[in-house]
């Protein structure tokens, strides 16, 4: 069985890739043994954030962030789409400034901010604590429900002609890959889109997992209005070791609230970490205390696909002929999944890429960065 | 035995010390104890706090089970 593209795996990353690719007429095949978004697809907030940890992360976050507000000009209910905004709560006037610094860069970029002081984000978020200097919303954020989000993907992929295989990828082979049954599925171009899971395939790959922890209440309506994040996030997001935690909450369309985050390097079991989850919510009810009186229904945890600069990898694997990669997306790949399809297909394709692709390339990670 | 007075629904009701709230829902009327996202009304399962079915308001907190709480005197009881 032989494709012009053999996308291995069926996350958000590969379904976007799936969908683009097959949109331009290429035969494609989707190989995924387990639950279409089961992984880190599953496993995260499905937060359509625009990030600027680097001029690149903007980049590509801006661009993404279009991609899916156009998608949803189409049919959003499918994706329990919210457009509910972040709110970046500064809680100090160190963090204002920050959020000060931040907003000036937003609106450089043509990026909607409205810098709140302590009152304004009182009146929006009154269940905050008291004593918080202000924040940042940033109104065209949005959210949706990832696995469906990545199932739609992959139907219009289907519709497109692209081909689901109900396999498990165990190796690569030139020109392809060796399924679990001892088959070969070949494609011109193979593309590894299996997030924290791409060294089984690639080893040489500089990718870690990065263990996250989330909660999920009952159904509290309006308890919060706007996805709340503290910007002290960012300092924590930024660590390539160590364990952090960070306040995330976020309202879902059906009155629950997820409960972020968590970051831990070196924690391969899949086990809730007690210690860290009740740190989580610590830093929760720090923010909210009202979060204290809450059901939470479920706890899980995931693995975030980390590069030691915290970028992508889109583009040709540097090292083996006829491999493309698609992985690498951190903590940001609902975002990022469209715009990686996008810049995927350009370079696959020879097109002109919308943004500047180089930031993004698979080689910059295998020349020198692997060590950082 | 002495008596305590809730409030379900906004009608007063006088029950027996020791009544689980469940119970006093039901003495009051009620057969609806709250509606799924479907909008299908939802009464008590199992009443041995698994099943979740019977959650109801209790003192303006939503998603208390009524099986396992006792009456007090003075508690505000709604079904959604």
């Amino acid at each position: 069985m032989g494709f012009d593209a053999l996308i291995i795996g069926a996350g958000i990353v590969g379904a976007a890739c799936a969908c683009e690719l097959a949109a331009t007429g290429l035969r494609v095949g989707v190989i995924e043994g387990d639950t279409v978004g089961g992984g880190a697809t599953a496993a995260g907030m499905g937060h359509i954030v625009v990030m600027d940890d680097g001029a690149a992360q903007l980049a590509l976050t801006r661009y993404s962030q279009t991609l899916w507000d156009a998608l949803m000009e189409g049919a959003p209910a499918g994706h329990e789409y919210t457009r509910c905004g972040t709110i970046w709560v500064a809680a100090d006037d160190e963090e204002l400034e920050a959020a000060q610094l931040k907003h000036s860069l937003y609106s450089a970029h043509g990026i909607a901010g409205e810098l709140l002081d302590s009152r304004a984000l009182y009146d929006l978020e009154p269940r905050l604590r008291p004593g918080l200097a202000g924040g940042l919303l940033v109104e065209g954020d949005s959210v949706v429900y990832p696995p469906r989000s990545a199932a739609l993907l992959l139907d219009r992929a289907l519709l497109n002609g692209a081909t689901l295989l109900r396999q498990t990828v165990t190796r690569l082979v030139p020109g392809g890959a060796q399924t679990e049954d001892g088959t070969t599925v070949y494609g011109d171009a193979v593309v590894i889109a299996t997030g924290s899971r791409a060294r089984e395939l690639a080893p040489e790959l500089p990718i870690v997992p990065k263990k996250g922890h989330l909660a999920i209440t009952d159904r509290y309506p309006g308890f919060v209005r706007h996805q709340l994040v503290e910007l002290g996030y960012v300092k924590n997001a930024h660590a390539t070791s160590g364990d952090s935690v960070a306040f995330n909450v976020q309202p879902r369309s059906t009155g629950q609230l997820l409960i972020g985050s968590s970051r831990q390097f070196d924690a391969p079991d899949a086990q809730i970490d007690q210690h860290i989850l009740a740190t989580m919510l610590r830093r929760a009810f720090e923010y909210l205390p009202e979060l204290r009186r809450l059901a939470c229904i479920r706890f899980w945890t995931g693995f975030r696909a980390a590069t030691p600069d915290g970028l992508p990898l889109i583009g040709h694997h540097p090292e083996l002929a006829g491999v493309w990669l698609a992985t690498g997306h951190e903590g940001l790949g609902i975002t990022t999944s469209l715009g990686t399809a996008k810049l995927l297909a350009a370079q696959l394709l020879r097109h002109a890429p919308a943004i500047p692709v180089e930031p993004y390339l698979p080689s910059r990670a295998f020349h020198g960065m692997a060590d950082v | 035995m002495s008596d305590v007075q809730v409030i379900v629904n906004g009608h007063e009701l006088r029950v027996p010390s020791g009544t689980i709230v469940a119970a006093a829902i039901a003495l009051a009327g009620m057969t609806a104890y709250r509606h799924s996202v479907g909008g299908e009304a939802r009464a008590p399962l199992c009443g041995m706090g698994i099943c979740y079915e019977c959650r109801v308001t209790i003192n303006d907190q939503p998603h208390q089970l009524s099986c396992q709480t006792l009456c007090q005197d003075g508690m505000r009881v709604a079904t959604t």
